[in-house]
C-alpha cells in the first residue's frame, strides 16, 4: 500500500512536471501570448492569449486521453493495451527523431486564432501521447485499489481522471508558459525570446521515447 | 538546424539595430548582353580591413544570359515567428534568380569569402511546378520562401498571369503556386508583408514583352505598364483588395511596408506620372473600417534639359524625369530613401509622420545630362539605383544599373558598374563617404545589394518595437 501511494505521488508528480515542461517549451505557445499582448497594446490581451492557448492544450489532452479511458472498459486487456500506448508513444517519438521537418500547417493559421493553433500545436508535437502512459498508470493504480469492479463501473471513474489528469497538466502548462510569458513582456523584453529559444526539438522526441517506455515497464511490473 | 536561433535573428527591428554592423556585402554582377556569365561580389565593408571598399571574393556562375537583379536569404528574422516556432534555421544561403533564364541558384556564404554555388535549379523545374518564369523578388516567410515572378507560362511569358510560388526553405524544393484567389491582378513585380496581421501587399511593373527587350514607348505612353497595387489576405491567399493609382501612375514598383508589425501602413514607389514627368511615392495604409487606402504623399518634378543633351527617348519632352526606380526604408521607419535614376540623385526622406514627408537629405550623383562625380573624382554612370540600408540605419549603399536594355536606352554609350555608400547625419542629412567607391570589374554592372546578417528590405520582424 507504501508503495502504492508512493507511485500514485510519482505519477501525479509528472502529470505536473510534464506540464510545466510543455509551458516552457516556446513551441507550445508562450511567445504568442507575448506577441499578442504587444500588439494589441493592452495588457489584458496576454492572459486572454494565455487562456486561449491553455483551452486548445486541453481540448487535445482530452482528445488523446478520452479514448483511452473509454478503453478501459475492456479491463482484461489491461496490460495489451498499456503496452500498445507505450509502444505507440515509443513510435510517435522515433517519428519526430526522424522526420526533422516543422508541421508548416502551423503557420497557416491566423495569429488571432489561438485554441485553434494551440490544439494542432500540441497534437503535432504528441504533447497529448506523452500524458497516456501517466495516465494509464493512474488508472491502473485504481483498479488495484478497487478489486474486481465491473468493467462499467471502472468507465465513469477513468473518464473523470482524464479530465482530472488533462486539467492539472494544462493548469501546470499554463502557470509555466504564463510566468515565463509574463516575466518577458513585462520585465526581461524581447531580447530574450532569441537569447533563450533552445532547440528542444530532439530532447523532446527521447523524452516521448523514455514515457513511452517507463509506460510499457510498468505495465509488465503491474502499476 | 542549430540548437540556438541564428544570432541575426532578431525579434524586434528596433533590435537589429542594436546587433552589431555588417562586415560583408553581396552585390549582383551583371554582365549586359550575357557575354559573360553573372556572379555575386562579395564585398569588405568593415572600415577596419586593409581591403575595405574592395571586391574580396566573386561567385561565378557556369551559364551566361542569367540576368541577376534582385536576390534575397533563405531565412530571416521572421523564423522567430511565434506560430512557426521555426527559430533553428541558419540564415546562409542566398537565393539568386535569373529573370532573363528563370534558373535559381542558391549560394551559400556561410564564410562570405569562400561563398559557393549550393544548388541551382533549372529552368524548367520553375515552369513545371509553378506555371510562372521570370522569377523576381525573395522573402523568407511563415511557409518557405516566397518568390514574386515577372512573367507567366509560355515563351514570352505571357501564357497566364505571374504571381508568387513558394520553395522549401531546408531543402530548397518549389512547392507551387501561392495563391488561390488572384482577383484583378494580373502582372507582378515587388511583395511584402506584415506577418502577425496577416496581410500582403505586392505590385506590378510589366508583362515580359513590355522589358525585355527595352521600355516600349508607346505602351508607356498608353499607360500600358502596371499602376495598381493588390492587398492579400495572407494566409487565405487571396487577393482581398485593389487600388488603381491611376493610369498615369506608371510602374508601381517597391512595396515598403513600416518595419514594426503595430503599424499598418506602408510606401510604394512610382517610376514616372505620364502627365507631368514626375516620380511619386504612395503611403498605404489601413483605414478606420478595415479597407486600404492609398494618397500620393511625395512628388518629384523633372528638370528641364536641352533635347540636344538627351537620349532619343526623352527627347521630345525636353525634360528628365526623375524616374523613382527604387526605395528603401531605415528599420525604425523614420527615413525613406528614394532612388531618382533618372535625375541622378538619391534623396532622403523623413517619414516620422507617413502622410506627410519631408526631404531631408539629397546627394546628386550620375544622371541623364548630367553626369556628376563622384566626389573623389571618380564617374559613377547611369544614376543611383539599388539602394540598401544598413541595420543601424547609419549608412546608405547603393549601385547604378536599372536593367541591362533599359540602361542603353536611357543613358546610351554609358558602360560599367559602381557602388557608393552615403554617411546618415545625426539629424537626418546624407554625404557621400570619399572612402567608400566600389569600381566593377570590366564588362559588369552593379545591382542590388544584400548586407551580412540581414538588411532595411529582407527582415520581417513578428514582434512590435516596445
Amino acid at each position: 500500500m507504501e508503495l502504492d501511494t508512493s507511485t500514485m505521488t510519482a505519477l501525479w508528480g509528472a502529470v505536473i512536471v510534464s506540464g510545466l515542461y510543455h509551458g516552457i517549451n516556446p513551441g507550445m505557445g508562450w511567445p504568442l501570448a507575448v506577441s499578442a499582448g504587444l500588439m494589441e497594446g493592452r495588457h489584458v490581451a496576454l492572459p486572454k492569449a494565455l487562456g486561449a492557448l491553455a483551452a486548445g492544450h486541453l481540448l487535445a489532452m482530452l482528445a488523446i486521453l478520452l479514448p483511452f479511458s473509454v478503453m478501459s472498459v475492456l479491463v482484461g486487456w489491461q496490460m495489451e493495451i498499456r503496452i500498445g500506448a507505450g509502444a505507440l508513444v515509443v513510435a510517435m517519438g522515433l517519428y519526430l527523431l526522424i522526420n526533422r521537418r516543422h508541421p508548416k500547417v502551423l503557420a497557416r493559421i491566423h495569429p488571432t486564432r489561438l485554441v485553434l493553433w494551440s490544439f494542432l500545436a500540441a497534437m503535432a508535437h504528441g504533447a497529448g501521447l506523452m500524458l497516456v502512459p501517466i495516465y494509464l498508470g493512474i488508472c491502473g493504480l485504481d483498479v488495484g485499489q478497487g478489486g474486481h469492479e465491473a468493467a462499467r463501473q471502472l468507465m465513469g471513474p477513468n473518464i473523470a481522471s482524464a479530465f482530472i489528469v488533462a486539467l492539472a497538466h494544462t493548469a501546470a502548462m499554463t502557470v509555466a508558459g504564463g510566468l515565463i510569458a509574463v516575466a518577458v513582456y513585462f520585465w526581461l523584453g524581447l531580447r530574450f525570446l532569441s537569447r533563450t529559444w533552445f532547440n528542444l526539438d530532439v530532447v523532446w522526441a527521447l523524452s516521448l521515447v523514455l514515457v513511452g517506455l517507463f509506460g510499457i515497464y510498468f505495465a509488465y511490473n503491474g502499476h | 538546424m542549430t540548437l540556438r536561433p541564428d544570432p541575426t535573428f532578431h525579434a524586434t527591428a528596433a533590435l537589429a539595430m542594436q546587433a552589431p554592423v555588417e562586415n560583408h556585402g553581396f552585390t549582383v554582377m551583371l554582365s549586359p548582353g550575357g557575354d559573360l556569365p553573372d556572379g555575386i561580389a562579395v564585398v569588405d565593408l568593415n572600415p577596419k580591413s586593409k581591403t575595405y571598399g574592395q571586391i574580396v571574393h566573386q561567385v561565378i556562375m557556369p551559364n551566361k544570359g542569367d540576368e541577376f537583379h534582385h536576390f534575397g536569404w533563405n531565412a530571416c528574422s521572421s523564423s522567430l515567428s511565434p506560430l512557426s516556432g521555426h527559430a533553428f534555421l541558419e540564415r546562409r544561403y542566398l537565393i539568386v534568380p535569373g529573370i532573363r533564364s528563370s534558373r535559381i541558384y542558391i549560394i551559400d556564404v556561410k564564410d562570405p569569402l569562400q561563398a559557393k554555388i549550393h544548388k541551382i535549379i533549372e529552368p524548367e523545374e520553375v515552369f513545371a511546378k509553378t506555371g510562372y518564369s521570370r522569377p523576381h523578388t525573395i522573402h523568407c516567410g511563415p511557409e518557405g520562401i516566397y518568390v514574386s515572378t515577372l512573367g507567366g507560362g509560355g515563351a514570352d511569358g505571357t501564357d497566364g498571369p505571374p504571381g508568387i510560388f513558394i520553395m522549401d526553405c531546408e531543402t530548397f524544393e518549389i512547392i507551387g503556386q501561392y495563391e488561390m484567389d488572384r482577383g484583378k491582378q494580373d502582372k507582378h513585380y515587388d511583395f511584402w508583408w506584415n506577418l502577425p496581421q496577416d496581410y500582403m501587399v505586392s505590385s506590378e511593373w510589366a508583362l515580359p514583352p513590355q522589358f525585355e527587350n527595352g521600355i516600349v514607348p508607346e505602351d508607356l505612353l498608353s499607360n500600358k505598364y502596371g499602376h495598381s497595387i493588390h492587398f492579400w489576405d495572407l494566409r487565405k491567399r487571396k487577393n482581398i483588395q485593389t487600388i488603381d493609382l491611376g493610369a498615369n501612375h506608371q510602374m508601381a514598383l517597391e512595396i515598403r511596408p513600416a518595419h514594426d508589425p503595430k503599424k499598418s501602413y506602408g510606401f510604394c514607389g512610382v517610376v514616372v506620372d505620364t502627365t507631368n514627368l514626375q516620380g511619386a511615392i504612395f503611403t498605404w495604409w489601413r483605414g478606420e473600417d478595415g479597407t486600404w487606402q492609398a494618397k500620393k504623399t511625395i512628388t518629384i518634378d523633372p528638370r528641364p534639359e536641352d533635347p540636344a543633351n538627351l537620349p532619343p527617348l526623352l527627347q521630345g519632352f525636353g525634360a528628365v524625369p526623375p524616374l523613382v526606380t527604387d526605395i528603401d526604408l531605415s528599420l525604425d521607419d523614420k527615413y525613406l530613401y528614394v532612388a531618382c535614376w533618372g535625375m541622378g540623385e538619391m534623396h532622403q526622406y523623413d517619414v516620422s509622420d507617413p502622410m506627410n514627408p519631408v526631404l531631408t537629405g539629397k546627394v546628386e550623383l550620375g544622371g541623364i545630362a548630367r553626369g556628376a562625380k563622384h566626389p573623389i573624382g571618380k564617374d559613377f554612370v547611369f544614376g543611383p539605383q539599388m539602394v540598401e540600408i544598413s541595420r543601424d540605419g547609419k549608412r546608405v549603399y547603393w549601385t547604378n544599373s536599372l536593367y541591362s536594355t533599359w540602361d542603353e536606352q536611357f543613358y546610351p554609350g554609358q558602360e560599367g558598374g559602381q557602388m557608393v555608400m552615403a554617411n546618415v547625419g545625426e539629424n537626418g542629412g546624407l554625404t557621400l563617404d570619399k572612402d567608400f567607391y566600389v569600381d566593377f570589374p570590366k564588362g559588369y554592372r552593379a545591382h542590388q545589394i544584400r548586407l551580412e546578417g540581414g538588411d532595411c528590405s529582407t527582415d520581417s520582424f513578428c514582434y512590435p518595437n516596445v
